[in-house]
Parts: C-alpha cells; structure tokens; sequence
C-alpha cells in the first residue's frame, strides 16, 4: 500500500521542530489547512487530511472538529475513505459522544456490503466504540452473520457479540444458539470467537452455563486434537499448537467445571494430559501449563491431579525467568488456604524470592511467607521476615511490620521472643508500625513480670544507641519509668547489666525542664507539667503511695483505662503521637486504679504516654439516648453512680435536649479528711458523637463533702450513629 | 483476553500508537497515559512484566525503543498476553520488513490497521498470522482501486 505523502510530510515537519512552542505552530497551521479541505466539496485528498488529524490527536492535540468529517467519510462509497473514516470514529468518537449514534445507520449498511473487508470494518468499529444502544440496534444482524456468513466474518460477528453481551447483558440469549453451532466450526479464528463468546456468555448467566456443560466433550475433543495433533504450521508457536486456542478453551473449561463434579471428571484426564506433555522451555509452554494449573486448582479435580498442579508452579518458583516465578506466587497465594500443607513444601524458594530484585516479586513472596507462617516454623520464618524488614523497599514496610506482629502473636514460643521480636522490628522499622503497637506491646511485658528486669536493660540499651524511632522510644520511656528500680539494682539474670546510676543533678533538669512545659500552648502538656511540678514540690507523704507500680494491664479490654485520670505523665520531648491514647471513656472517668495520681520515675529519663483507650463499663444504656433509632419517648434520665473509689463519688444525670443531644451533668464529691486540688474531668467520645465540655464550677474538693464540683457535657450525635457497648 | 488498552510509546515517554477497547473520556485516557507511561518507563531493565497499577493489571514488553503496554482483567493469563504482544510485533515485523519506530511513526495508520485486523474489541480474532496478514494484504489491494469493485469472496 502506497504511503500518504501528504501525511509523512506533516509528520517530517512536525517532527522538526526543535521546541514545543515551534511545534504547536506547526500544528495550528496544519488544522487550519485541514478545516479548510473539509469544508470543500469531495476531493482525492480526503482520507490523507483526516489521516493528519488522527496523527495529530495523538500527539494530543484537540481534533473534535474531525468527527463530523469521520461520519461522511464512513459513508463513502470509496474503501480508502471508508477505512480512515472508521479508524477515525474509533479514534475520536466514544459512545459518549452524541456524534456516534450519527454512524449507527453507515454500521449498518455495510454489515451487509458485499464486500467483505467493508463489513469488517464495520464489525470492528461496532465491537471497539459501540454504545449499548447502538448494540440493540444492530445485534439481530451480529446474530445474521453469526450463522450464515464465511469464516473470516463470522469470527469477526462472534467477537462482535461478546461486545454486545458486555454492553446490554440480556442479549447473552439471543446468541446462545449460534454460539453453540460454531463449535462445530474448524476454522480456529472461529473457534476461538466461539468460545470466548461462550465464555462470556456463562460468566454472565448461571442458566446458560448450566446450558453450556453439555459441550465439555465437545471442548475436549478439540483440545486433544491441539495437543496431540501433529506440527500444523499455520497455527504453531514454538511448537505449541495454537497455544491462543488452547489458553481460550482451558479456560472455558475451568468455568464449567467449577464445582460440578460430572464436568470435572470429564476433563480430567485431558488436563493431566496437557499439563504432563506441554513443553515448557518456552514462554508460550508456560502460558498453557499456567492456565492448566488454574483450571486444575479451581475445578473440582482429583488428588493426584492437584498435587502435579501444585508441582508445576513449584518449578515455576524456580525458573529463571522473573515473570514466571511471579505469577507462580500470584496462584500459590490463591490456594495456599485450600492446599496449605502442598505450599509449605515450597517455602524455601518462596523466602528465597524475598530477596528478588523486583519489588513486584518482593511484595509476592511477602504475602505468601506471611501466610506460610505456622506453629512449627515461626522460628526460622520470622528471622526470614526479619531480615527482610531491614532490607526491604520503604512501601512494604508498614506491611512487613504489622504481617510481623501478627506472626508473632500467634505463633510466639515463648514470651521472652516475642518481646525480642517486637523489639527488633521497633528498632528497625519503628516509624512504619501502626499505633496500637506500643500499647500492645507495653500490655505485653507488663504482663510477663518474669522479665521485667531483661526487658527494660534491653530497652535501656536500645536508646542508648538510638531515640530515633519514635514507637521505641515511648515504650522504653514507659518501662523505665516502671521498672527503673530494676535498673539501678545493678544485676540482671537473662541479659548482661547495665551501670546506671541515679543522679541528684538529673532530677533538677528534669524539674526545670518540666517548668517550661507549664507555659506550654498544649493543654495536656501544660496540665501535666503543672501536676507535676507541684508532685515535685509538695506531697512528699503521698508520693510513695502516688509512684507505686502500674497494676498489670488486662489484655483485650480496648476500655482499661488503668489510672488514666486527670494526673497523666508529662509527654516526652518527642512530639506527642498521634492516635487516641489519652482518651478517657465519659462514664469510666477516673479509671480502674487506686490512686487518682501517676507515677514517677526515680531515674533521669523523660516520661511516657500511658497506653490508654476507652472503655464503657458501666451505663451504655444511658449513651443508647443518642442512639435514637426507635423514637423513643423524652424519659427523664436517671442519677447514676459512676465513680466510687479512694473517697471520691462520681454522679452523672443526663436530660436530652433533642433527637441528637443530650445533656451530662457530672457531679463530684470528695469524701476522704484531705481536700483534693487540681481536680478535673476528662471525657470522650465515639467518633460519631460530639462534644463539648463546659466550664467545671470549681477544681478542688473540699475534704467530707464539703462541697461539690459539677461540670456540664453537651454531648450531640448528629448522624445518629446507633452506640454500641464496647468491652 | 480482554485488553482495555494498547499503548505504544518510546523511552523518551512519546505515545506513538493508542487504542482503547473502554469508552473513557479524553481527560481520563490522557491522564491515564501519562502517568502509566511514568511509571513503566521508571522500571528497571529486569523487572517483572507484570504490575498492578491501581486496580489494573498492566503487562508491558520492551522492542527496541518502543514500549508495548496493555491492560488486561483480573482473571486473564499474563503469560499468554505477552504472546499475544510478540504476535502483534510479529506481524508488524513481517509487513514493514524489520519494522523499526519509524516505520511506526510514519505509518501509524497501518499500524492500527493491522491491530485491528489482530484484535477485535479487545480480544484476539485471529491466531494464523498467515491468515492476519493476507487479510491486510487484500485490504490494501481494495484501497489501492480508485472505485469500489465488487469482490466475491470464497472461503
């Protein structure tokens, strides 16, 4: 076919402008010249200037004021319009411009030209930009030449079809029939378009695929002959026998085997065939094993066939080639649920793959080991993922890390492990780890009290050489503060010991630097500056009592406040973290401990965020008042004690002032012989809730109930979220 | 396989060929392109052929200085579409005689006739390469009359 030098010479000189600002000269020129042609009559150069503005449009120029020029030309008798007039409107005409439905009536006139390639064309234009009603339009012709047409159109129709059936999907019936003669066919253009028609046609509609089982013979027998048949060198591709062909109908098969045992059996011994006899020392071998062993692991396959599946992706993991070992674990990954014990014999190479290049080929062979993991591998597995972690690309981390921990949890042979574990990966990758990690991992040493003294030398080292990760740093700054006795004791069984000494200096930095927070603009920093400050000042008979040991924390009780109450440990130097750490349920104000008061470290270091969260212990059915999915009638709210320890009584009364608020009014008392000072409610909420505390009337209570501090909370759930208890 | 696009571009990020088998807007296709031709052109030599770009899956394949990019369905095999691929650069190769991206630049229409006459709204419509190409070959034949004859067709 001879060039368009009309075309090649815009090209040249488009190409020969040596800036961007030259080039869009050049190409305003060109449009301009190329309006000008459209609007006069017809002349030899009408598909050479439509050409130019398709090579324009690519470029990414703006080109909608060719799209009427592609309507005439399509209906031009001449073929080389036609051609550039279709290849236009697939270019610049989507289903979502109103100028397509315009070439509807062309479509359709020459689905029925005499010539061949003009119906092809319009075939291929009806199947690449067709609008679901142009599909309704024209499907009874699709249907015409599904049966009665030659080869090279019918394949074309049945393609044509699978467009139509993804556009409006009640036409999957209509071509129900005609798909199911071309089976028949030999020619593998239509074979192939008759079975990717079927294959759509069953994915759609579960009655036409129960419909459509009866042709699984029918599927294996041409499959045989692919397989067995001898060289065919129209159809061969590195000794594959139209491995297209082949790809298209194991697929078909999977998804008419798929949990039908009849169907499954029927094809079984041809899987077996193909997946024993396929060469695979080419790509395209590769590909027909690959869709084979998808087929096997999805139909209701037999053993030994499953087994021979789970092999040959076996030896996938270990072929040289990447994309090969990829889409090995892609599928492993789909079945290492089903077939557990079959993928484990694999996890060598799998862990190996995490030190692949590709970061594609690391994230699958991330997934898989995580799965892998078990009871008696977690030794092994986790130094893998470990050393992984301090290696891996930085998008994995967070992944890597919380796949960690999970491990861990489950798995941990013994407590002193898992401690070590989470450690590692805090030391590693600690600013990667979500927030609940270092309440989680405080809760578990504070748990493990036989290892207090190892876990805190091991923290206290860690800082020593690095207070950059932020999650390390609360949890060793916690530790400390609890067992820093352990520390100063000198003497360690598990680890060696640490010297550390206490210093008399240290404590006056500390002072002072806890003096400045007392000026500071965040409320909860200056708060517990102040508290402190003062615990430093005064209270010398109470401080013993107020610095006792944490009571051990419960484990999952998302509500244990366990002495979170008005006095909380100052916040370290770091910025304070982020997530609801100091979040105090409204009805559990003060807590679950003895003392109202924190404790205090003896040793120089700063002090952590106690790892604290909600909890509803008592009256969830007093917050079901903002609830209000029922109607429910305006019921005064009843008095209800909420706080009742070491002397100091907590009620709260609530009256709701609307369908979505509702009024607390807190009232404290102080019924121990000392006054408490400093007193105040802290309160919050679920997300869905808001609200607003007002003024308190006071912050001290005076001692035997003198007097009494009340407070009011505007609580209002405007989206009136349903509330529920939690633990 | 269903392919929702086929983008042709060369290392310095210039599209040369594109076809789309979903209707997306101009805006959308444009940044579409853009941004997956970034991030294919940032992958090293070795790398996978296959990743998943947001909630793509994308398989591409270097020849020479022309990147060919697809993507196809969930459920579709990336080991045959990369077959699918070289069977495209083949018959490109066999009707432009060692086809370089010139002859791709300048004959970009050809280009797309042929993939037409290889896919069809996105799947695959002929295995033969013989048969692909003497279909092309007829139809240039056809162009080159200057009036619409009638031609019967046997098959």
């Amino acid at each position: 076919m001879s060039p368009s030098v009309p075309l090649q010479e815009m090209i040249r000189a488009i190409r020969s402008a040596r800036t961007q600002c030259e080039e869009r000269g050049v190409i305003q020129r060109e449009c301009a010249a190329i309006r000008a042609q459209f609007r006069q009559a017809d002349n030899g150069g009408r598909s050479h200037n439509l050409a130019k503005l398709l090579y324009v449009h690519m470029l990414g120029y703006p080109a909608h004021f060719g799209q009427m020029e592609c309507v005439r030309m399509i209906a031009s008798p001449r073929y080389s319009e036609k051609r550039v007039g279709y290849l236009g409107a697939m270019m610049l005409l989507d289903e979502k411009q109103d100028a397509s439905l315009l070439i509807t009536n062309s479509i359709k006139n020459d689905l029925s030209h005499s010539n061949q390639y003009v119906q092809s064309l319009a075939l291929c234009t009806l199947a690449c930009m067709g609008s679901a009603e142009m599909c309704r339009d024209l499907a009874p012709e699709i249907d015409r030449l599904l049966r009665a047409s030659n080869s090279y159109i019918k394949k074309k129709a049945a393609l044509c079809a699978v467009h139509i059936v993804r556009k409006v999907h009640d036409l999957g019936e209509l071509f129900a029939p005609a798909a199911r003669s071309l089976l028949a066919e030999k020619n593998h253009g239509v074979l192939h378009g008759a079975v990717v028609l079927i294959t759509e046609l069953c994915e759609r509609n579960p009655e036409t695929l129960e419909r459509f089982r009866k042709t699984v013979p029918d599927l294996v027998q041409i499959m045989k002959g692919l397989v067995i048949s001898g060289y065919s060198p129209e159809h061969d591709v590195a000794g594959i026998s139209d491995p297209f062909l082949q790809v298209r109908i194991l697929r078909l098969l999977r998804i008419l085997g798929r949990n039908n045992e009849a169907a499954s059996d029927a094809m079984n011994d041809l899987l077996a065939q193909v997946a024993t006899n396929t060469d695979s020392t080419k790509t395209v071998g590769n590909a027909v094993l690959y869709e084979t062993v998808l087929t096997v692991l999805d139909i209701k396959s037999e053993s030994g066939l499953r087994v021979l599946a789970v092999n040959i992706l076996g030896r996938f993991l270990l072929n040289n080639d990447r994309n090969i070992r990829y889409i090995a674990m892609t599928s492993l990954q789909r079945i290492v649920g089903t077939d557990h014990n079959a993928v484990q014999r694999h996890r060598g190479t799998i862990v190996d793959c995490l030190k692949d290049q590709d970061a594609s080929v690391k994230r699958r062979a991330l997934e898989l080991s995580l799965a892998l993991v078990s009871a008696t591998n977690i030794r092994s597995m986790m130094k893998e993922l470990l050393l992984f972690l301090s290696s891996c690309p930085l998008e994995l981390r967070a992944q890597a890390a919380s796949g960690i921990f999970n491990a861990a949890e489950r798995y941990a042979p013994s407590q002193r492990w898992h401690i070590d574990t989470i450690l590692h990966v805090l030391t590693t990758a600690g600013g990667d780890v979500r927030d609940e990690t270092v309440p989680n991992l405080i809760q578990l040493i504070t748990n493990t009290s036989e290892l207090h003294c190892y876990t805190v030398h091991k923290l206290y080292r860690a800082l020593l050489s690095d207070i950059s990760q932020q999650s390390l740093v609360q949890v060793a700054c916690w530790c400390i503060g609890e067992y820093g006795d352990l520390l100063l004791r000198g003497e360690c069984q598990e680890t060696e010991p640490v010297q550390v000494q206490e210093q008399q200096s240290i404590i006056i930095r500390i002072r002072s630097i806890v003096s400045i927070y007392g000026s500071c603009i965040d409320v909860e920093l200056q708060q517990r500056a102040v508290e402190y400050n003062a615990l430093f000042k005064k209270y010398d008979h109470m401080r013993a009592a107020v610095l006792e040991r944490m009571p051990v924390i419960e484990k999952n009780s998302p509500g244990h406040t366990n002495g979170e109450s008005t006095r909380e440990a100052v916040k370290e130097f770091f910025p304070p973290p982020c997530g609801s750490l100091q979040v105090c349920d409204l009805l559990d104000l003060l807590g679950g401990s003895e003392e109202p008061l924190q404790p205090n470290p003896a040793v120089g270091s700063t002090l952590p965020v106690l790892p604290v969260s909600t909890s509803s212990t008592a009256g969830g059915d007093l917050l079901d008042l903002l609830g209000g999915l029922e109607p429910t009638p305006l019921t005064p709210a009843p008095t209800v004690t909420v706080y009742e320890k070491g002397g100091v009584t907590l009620t709260l009364s609530s009256e709701k002032q609307s369908d979505s608020g509702l009024t607390v009014t807190l009232t404290a008392c102080n019924s121990t012989d000392s006054d408490i000072s400093s007193f105040t409610l802290q309160a919050a909420v679920p997300k869905s809730v808001q609200l607003h505390m007002k003024a308190p009337s006071g912050d001290s209570l005076p001692a035997r109930g003198a007097a009494k501090v009340t407070q009011m909370v505007a609580l209002s759930n405007p989206n009136k979220v349903g509330l529920q208890n939690t633990q | 396989m269903f392919f929702s696009f086929m983008l042709l571009f060369s290392r310095q990020g210039k599209l040369r060929l594109q076809k789309w088998y979903v209707p997306l807007s101009d805006k959308e296709k444009k940044k579409i392109t853009r941004e997956l031709v970034q991030t294919v052109l940032a992958r090293k030599p070795k790398m996978c052929s296959f990743l998943e770009w947001r909630d793509l899956k994308i398989v591409y394949k270097r020849y020479a200085s022309l990147y060919f990019c697809c993507a196809i369905e969930d459920q579709d095999n990336e080991l045959i579409t990369l077959e699918i691929i070289h069977r495209y650069v083949e018959l490109l190769d066999k009707y432009f005689g060692s086809v370089c991206e010139l002859d791709i630049i300048f004959n970009f229409e050809k280009a797309y006739f042929i993939l037409d006459e290889f896919l069809l709204g996105g799947e695959a419509q002929e295995t033969s390469k013989k048969n692909v190409l003497k279909a092309i070959e007829q139809a240039d034949l056809l162009q080159e009359v200057r009036h619409l004859i009638k031609i019967t067709v046997d098959k």
